[in-house]
């Protein structure tokens, strides 16, 4: 396996946590009602986003450029 | 000599040496970190019902440091793509940052998280002596509400005589009848000022936040430990890397310099992922 897919795989793997942490911090602050929980979901989840965004460019780019070993 | 395949690929393998060797190494490494992973969660499913230390992490913190890794995972792809277009200043800046990243990873954990625990102490209370340090553990509200005694007192070690522990009390112990400290808390809550007395003759076991106070701490410790030392390993390779030395390596073939990135990017990957189990399973769940 090639860097780049090795790369995309952590992406994928690290989209995956953001997306857990936000539901995480839905849950906590669910149970204990603390805003700063709140703010924490939308953080994670809007990393998550960048995140696929990220990983689309990062692969059109290396298809483009044909960086391919 | 000429050490063969280190640009071009081996025919019978398709590969050039170092990904074959960078892959069975991280095959072995595998192995390594699923070994304690799998300790860890074995101990976790064993141990009594309440007795698991939770929330006892900065959750802000490590988020943080998971976010650092994450960069340094984007940073040195850019600097390996850099150099496959034969762009060596991008390269360089590329790399730069992640091994700023990478120090300050080991920063944060070596400087702040770890420090911080390893000034945190706790005294577990004797089965028969519960009841006398009732006021900093709050059991009878909690029996009624059918849960798990609390067990330990936990805090700042303010002093301590050949008979007495002076402990500034957490909040946990400070309010035990306070609700609101049945949950645990991931966001840091400081010591209080409220001092307790607690007799050495009461204690089963006292000890600072170290891998010798739970098998959660000695599992923090060890796999965090652990994986920190692959950062500094990651780390060192990368300056060296970042070197001018590494440069007339540029000058005199791009490709293998590219090739010899790319198997230490591998590397960085690896621990980076590992980080993205450690982050939840021990700050989260």
């Amino acid at each position: 396996m090639s860097l780049k897919a090795f790369h995309i795989v952590f992406i994928i793997f690290s989209t995956l946590l953001a997306i857990g942490t936000s539901a995480w911090c839905v849950w906590v602050d669910l149970v204990e009602g603390a805003p700063i929980y709140l703010a924490g979901a939308i953080a994670s989840f809007a990393t998550a986003v960048a995140l696929i965004i990220y990983g689309i460019w990062f692969y059109k780019k290396m298809k483009r450029l044909r960086i391919i070993t | 000599m000429e050490i063969p395949y280190t640009i071009s690929t081996r025919p019978d393998t398709g590969l050039w040496n170092a990904k074959i060797g960078i892959w069975l190494f991280l095959a072995s490494e595998v192995m390594l970190f699923g070994a304690l992973f799998s300790a860890y969660i074995f101990l976790r499913i064993d141990a009594a019902p309440g007795t698991w230390p939770h929330g006892l992490l900065n959750v802000p913190v490590g988020t943080g440091n998971t976010a650092i890794l994450i960069v340094s995972s984007v940073t040195v792809v850019l600097a390996w793509a850099a150099l496959k277009m034969r762009r060596y200043r991008v390269y360089w800046w590329y790399m730069l940052a992640t091994i700023s990243c990478g120090v300050i990873f080991l920063t944060v954990k070596l400087a702040y998280e770890w420090p911080q625990k390893f000034e945190h102490f706790g005294a577990y209370i004797k089965p028969d002596a519960l009841g006398k340090y009732e006021k900093y553990l709050g059991n009878e509200r909690r029996a009624e509400k059918g849960m798990e005694p609390r067990i330990e007192i936990t805090g700042h070690l303010h002093s301590q005589n050949a008979k007495e522990y002076e402990v500034a009390l957490d909040p946990v112990n400070a309010d035990p009848d306070n609700p609101v400290m049945d949950r645990p808390h991931f966001l840091p809550l400081p010591v209080t000022d409220k001092i307790a007395t607690i007799e050495k003759e009461d204690v089963e076991r006292a000890t600072m936040f170290l891998p010798t106070h739970s098998a959660y701490f000695a599992s923090y410790f060890t796999i965090t430990g652990l994986h920190g030392l692959h950062v500094l390993g990651g780390v060192l390779v990368f300056i060296y890397m970042w070197l001018p030395v590494s440069k007339r390596l540029y000058q005199r073939n791009p490709e293998h310099l590219a090739n010899r990135v790319e198997v230490s990017g591998l590397f960085w990957h690896f621990v980076d992922l590992i980080w993205i189990f450690v982050f939840p399973l021990f700050y989260l769940l």
